[in-house]
Order: structure tokens, then sequence, then C-alpha cells
């Protein structure tokens, strides 16, 4: 039987980023790691915090890694990259309104940017079930950002299911945490 | 430019193709046996001291694995028939046994070996089986579990499933594989590893592929992967998530889950990822889709009726039946072999466990009594059923037979093991 390694995924990591440097003609360094590995976070209180993605190793693509970008600015409300669910919930709470409301804004003057939305769960249950959940809790924030003004094509919804778990605890604390959207700009 | 990355995918492609490793062994614990089990003696075959597998320990195993047989120890008797003509029914009967294997291992002149064994009724003193294989030394595991097939078939009226092979996932640490080993848990080897999770292994009913869907690329894909050359394809890479893949009988198509037109919907794609066809449109989640063994139906999950229940779709018709009535959490539908009923995983109160139900009755029977049971697959024969459950903080693989009575645990020393998927019975 032969095997499949996919441990050597930062190759193509690699190839993919040296690709879109070429592209867009700049000379900046493939990035170091993927940004949606930094789990730096800050100030995430269960349910009310949104956690903060350093963005680090950026640069690829060229809108989003500019200067001064507003992704980046600790005190932009862009920077609040998190939307915490109620148990078995898809209802976006108001805290998060303004937030979801700052990135469509985003996206609107930025036809350039494009946005993924990554559905969690908690994890308990059927792990494929959870699939469609967090799915669900992906495309509600999707919905709710196009009615802001971002399109359709800007945004792509997928889901991880209750298979990356931010918080690895199996208390109400920890699940609370896990039942998120997170929002990383393409290139991020 | 382009030109210039070739090296570097062509380099990926053969760090894909690296050959398999054995990995950490599941090891079989019984926990609860049949009702009644039935006394076998099975004597050493005479030649398979000369060998490094013990040949007839790997049959007994098999045999006492299942929780039906109960091994009654030849000590004592002597000579060791290794023939039917040589058999002394008294022996055997006055110690309890109801049934005797025995055999010989002969070398021949290739180098190959032939391995002959006799099942006999020693209550009846009737022969009720005599084979012969002719095999490598290397083969001697495979011969083993064929020859428990044969018995435990010729004893019990059901398919022996020992032949066959399981495939799970495991996690140590940030490492995710996806292994096959044998029925028994030996000889795992891993297929694919990753970084990243893996999840919902299925096999190919012709036994010749797995589907399962990897997150490596930062979203739910899925791929078919050939078991006999490693590679694999993309078999569904749409827009959003893509999950929950299961073949159709004949092995030519699977359903699959996909977010692509909206929500999670269940679709129709060929095994070589052409030809998708939505197969039912509602604003609700559907997926888990489980094809039954006539291929004329599926059965899936959906909250079209406000909680996860378990639906049948027949598909000439298009007409949706809802075929789980109690309780508020039912998922993970999987038919049983003989197409008559299905298991499934409910919630009730705060343990997800599994249950059989039957299509005529709509009897419901609760099979296990863990907290977190999840992930059921059915055995080839529809007799034990594998599940992931979890133990001490830690995922293990359990399994149970059809009836409740049975109880497996399958472990793996310091590492998570989920997911687990029967494979079909070996041609």
């Amino acid at each position: 039987m032969k095997q499949l390694n996919l441990g050597s995924s930062m190759p193509m990591l690699w190839a993919t980023a040296l690709l879109a440097t070429l592209l867009a003609g700049c000379a900046s360094p493939p990035p170091e790691k993927s940004a949606t590995e930094d789990q730096t976070v800050v100030a995430t209180t269960p349910g009310s915090g949104a956690g903060t993605k350093g963005a680090t190793g950026s640069g690829v693509t060229g809108n989003v890694a500019m200067q001064g970008n507003p992704l980046r600015d600790p005190h932009s409300v862009l920077s609040k990259r998190s939307v915490y669910f109620d148990f078995d919930s898809v209802v976006v709470k108001d805290e998060y309104k303004p937030m979801i409301e700052a990135h469509a804004k985003y996206l609107q003057t930025t036809r350039t940017a494009k946005l993924t939305i990554q559905g969690n769960c908690d994890d308990r249950g059927s792990r494929e079930y959870n699939i469609a959940l967090g799915q669900r809790r992906a495309d509600t924030v999707k919905r709710m950002m196009q009615l802001y003004g971002a399109t359709d094509a800007q945004i792509e919804t997928v889901s991880f299911g209750n298979e990356k778990p931010k918080n690895s605890g199996h208390d109400e604390a920890a699940w609370a945490e896990n039942r998120r959207d997170d929002l990383v700009y393409v290139g991020e | 430019m382009i030109r210039l990355l070739r090296p570097a995918l062509l380099l990926l492609a053969l760090a894909l193709c690296l050959a398999g490793t054995a990995r950490a062994q599941l090891t079989i614990d019984i926990i609860g046996g049949g009702a009644t089990t039935l006394p076998i003696a099975i004597v050493p075959f005479a030649g398979e001291a000369n060998y490094p597998y013990p040949l007839t320990e790997i049959v007994g195993a098999d045999l006492a694995r299942s929780g039906l047989f109960r091994l009654i120890d030849p000590v004592g008797v002597n000579p060791r028939p290794a023939r039917a003509e040589d058999i002394r029914f008294a022996d055997w009967t006055g110690r309890g046994a109801d049934a005797v294997v025995v055999g010989s291992v002969t070398p021949q002149s290739d180098g190959r070996v032939e391995v002959r064994f006799f099942l006999l009724d020693a209550v009846k003193q009737t022969q009720l089986a005599a084979v012969s294989y002719v095999v490598t030394p290397a083969q001697f595991r495979a011969t083993a579990h064929q020859i428990a097939d044969v018995i435990y078939e010729k004893l019990t009226g059901d398919a022996g499933v020992f032949s066959t092979r399981i495939a799970y996932i495991t996690k140590q640490g940030p490492r995710y594989e996806l292994l096959v080993a044998e029925a028994d848990g030996y000889n795992p080897q891993t297929i694919v590893n990753s970084n990243e999770p893996l999840l919902s292994p299925t096999w190919s009913p012709d036994g010749t592929r797995i589907a399962y869907v990897s997150l490596e690329s930062k979203k739910p894909i899925i791929y078919v992967q050939s078991l006999a050359t490693g590679q694999r394809q993309v078999l569904a890479n749409f827009r959003g998530s893509n999950s929950a893949p299961a073949w159709a009988p004949d092995s030519s198509r699977l359903a699959v889950t996909l977010s692509r037109d909206g929500g999670s919907q269940i679709y129709l794609i060929n095994a070589d990822g052409s030809g998708v066809q939505r197969l039912m449109s509602s604003g609700a989640i559907d997926t888990e889709a489980n094809f039954a063994p006539d291929g004329k139906s599926i059965l899936f999950t959906s909250d079209r009726g406000g909680s996860p229940q378990i639906y049948r779709l027949t598909l000439a018709t298009g007409v949706v039946e809802r075929m789980t009535i109690e309780g508020s959490y039912n998922v993970s539908p999987r038919h049983l072999p003989d197409g008559k009923g299905f298991v499934f995983v409910r919630r009730d109160g705060g343990s997800f466990n599994v249950a059989i139900q039957d299509f005529a009755t709509r009897q419901v029977q609760v099979l296990t009594q863990g907290t977190l049971d999840e992930s059921p697959s059915v055995a080839p024969n529809g007799k034990l059923i594998l599940y992931a459950s979890e133990s001490g903080g830690r995922g293990i693989l359990a399994a149970v037979s059809s009836d409740g009575r049975v109880k497996q645990r399958l472990t793996a020393a310091a590492i998570d093991v989920r997911e687990p998927a029967w494979g079909p019975l070996r041609k």
C-alpha cells in the first residue's frame, strides 16, 4: 500500500506564495507561516470579545499587505475577526453587528479584497453534521455582509465543523470559544 | 516564470508517494460475549511450527474475538490428528468440544506451502469443510483469516469478516493519519498523513478505493485514493465545503454534501469527479447520505423538521420520508447490509449512543452505553458495528454486535483513534 504524505504541504504553500509573488511582480519573500495558524488572541472572554488575529507573514497580495492597512491596525474594528454563537444557534448577536458591518464596508470599498469565513462548532455530536452546522454559521454572516454591501464573489464560506477547536477543553467555557466564525482575508 | 515552479511541484508529488509505514497497532479486548458460545477445538496444524506465523493461533483469536466461540484446549490429545480420518471424536466430545479443526502445513517444491484444514462436527461426527490453500509464507495471516471465515460461516450461517480490512483516523499531537489495518487490528498501514484534520473515510464497495475529507487546504475537500497505487484525485473541491462522501453500491458514483449553491445539500457525483447532479433542494441542512444496498434509496440527516433527524429519499420517485420519530437528535445513518434496517447515533440527555432501527417495525434498540459514541460503521456481514467512543479523554474505537451482546474495545497506546470504516468482503 502506498502512502500519501501531506506533511509536506509547505512546499505547496511556498509554491503558491511564490507564484502569487511572481504574478504580483513584487519581490517580497514568501510567508514564513500561514497567518491562520497565528492564534494570538486578545481579549477573548468567551461569547463577548472577538479574537484578534495577527497578520504575520503576509505580503503576498499587494492590496491587503499595504502599509497602514486597516486590517492590521489593532485599534480598527477590522482587527476583530471572530463571531461567537450560542449553543445550537446561528443567530448573530447584536454585539458583532458593527464589526460585521465594518468588514462588509471594507469589502465594498476594496473590491479586490476577498474574505473567507470559517464556521466552527463545539465538539459534541456528529462530525459531518457539525460541518453542516459550521457552514450555516458562516453563511449567516456572509448574507449579513452582502446586505451591508459586500458581493457574493468576495466571500467564500467554509466549515471546519468541530475539527479545529480553538479551545480543546470539554466544558462550557471551551465549547463557547469553539462556536464561532473566523474571518480570514485571502492572502493573510 | 511558471515553469520555474515545476520542480517544486514534482518534489511535492514525490513526497506524496512515500511508502507506507507501520503504525501503532490497535489492541482488541472483548468486554462481553454472546448469549451462547460454541465450544471449538483448534488443533495446531502439523508442520506449522516450522513457520514464524502461528497459523492456528490467529484462527483461534479471530473466532474467540467474535464472542460466539469458546476455544477448547487440545493439550493431552496424542498423537495430534492432522487429517479428518485421524480424529477420534470421543477425544473431543469428552473435552466438551462441539467442533474440531485439524490441518497441516506442507512445503511445496516451488517454495510455497500447502495449508490444508478440516472442520468437523464432533457431535454428529460429520465433516463440515475441507479446504486447501497453496500460498507463500507471507500470506499466512491472510490464510488464517480465510480459514476463520470458513469456520465462522459453516458454524453460524453468516459470512465471516476476519479477512476484511478496516480504515480509521488517528490523531497524535498535530498529526492526523488515515490507516488501513486487518480486521483484527494487525498490520496497520498509513495511507495518508497530514497536519490538518482528516475525516469521513469510506470504502468503495469494490474495496479498491477510499474516499475521505481533508482540511489540508483550509477547507473541506473530498479525495478518492486508490489503495493499490496510493494515487489520489480530488473528487469534489467546489466553492464552500465538500464533505460526507458515500459510495453507491456499484462503486461508480458517490453521494456528497456540497455547499456550493448555498446551504449544505446532497449531490450525486461520478467517482472521477464528473457529472455533479443535485438530488434535492431544501432550505435546511441535508447531509450524511448513505446508500441502501440495492442503490435505490438513500438515508440522510436533515434538520428540515427543526431538529436533526434521519430521512429516506427514494431516488426513482424523489419521495422523502422521515425515519426517526423519537428524540431531538438522530444522525449518521448507515444501512445494514441486508437492507432491513439501519444504525445511527442518537442523543439522549447528554449522551450520544449508537442505536439500530428496523425499517418494518420502526423498533429502535440502543446498542451502546458510552457518552460520546459516534461514527458507526457496519461489518459487511451485518453482525458487528464498529464505532468511535471515548475513554479517559481519548478517542478509542469500539465494536458491538447488532444484538448488543458482544462488545469489544480497540485501543492504541497514547493515540486518539476515530472515524472507523469497515471495508467490504474480499472477493
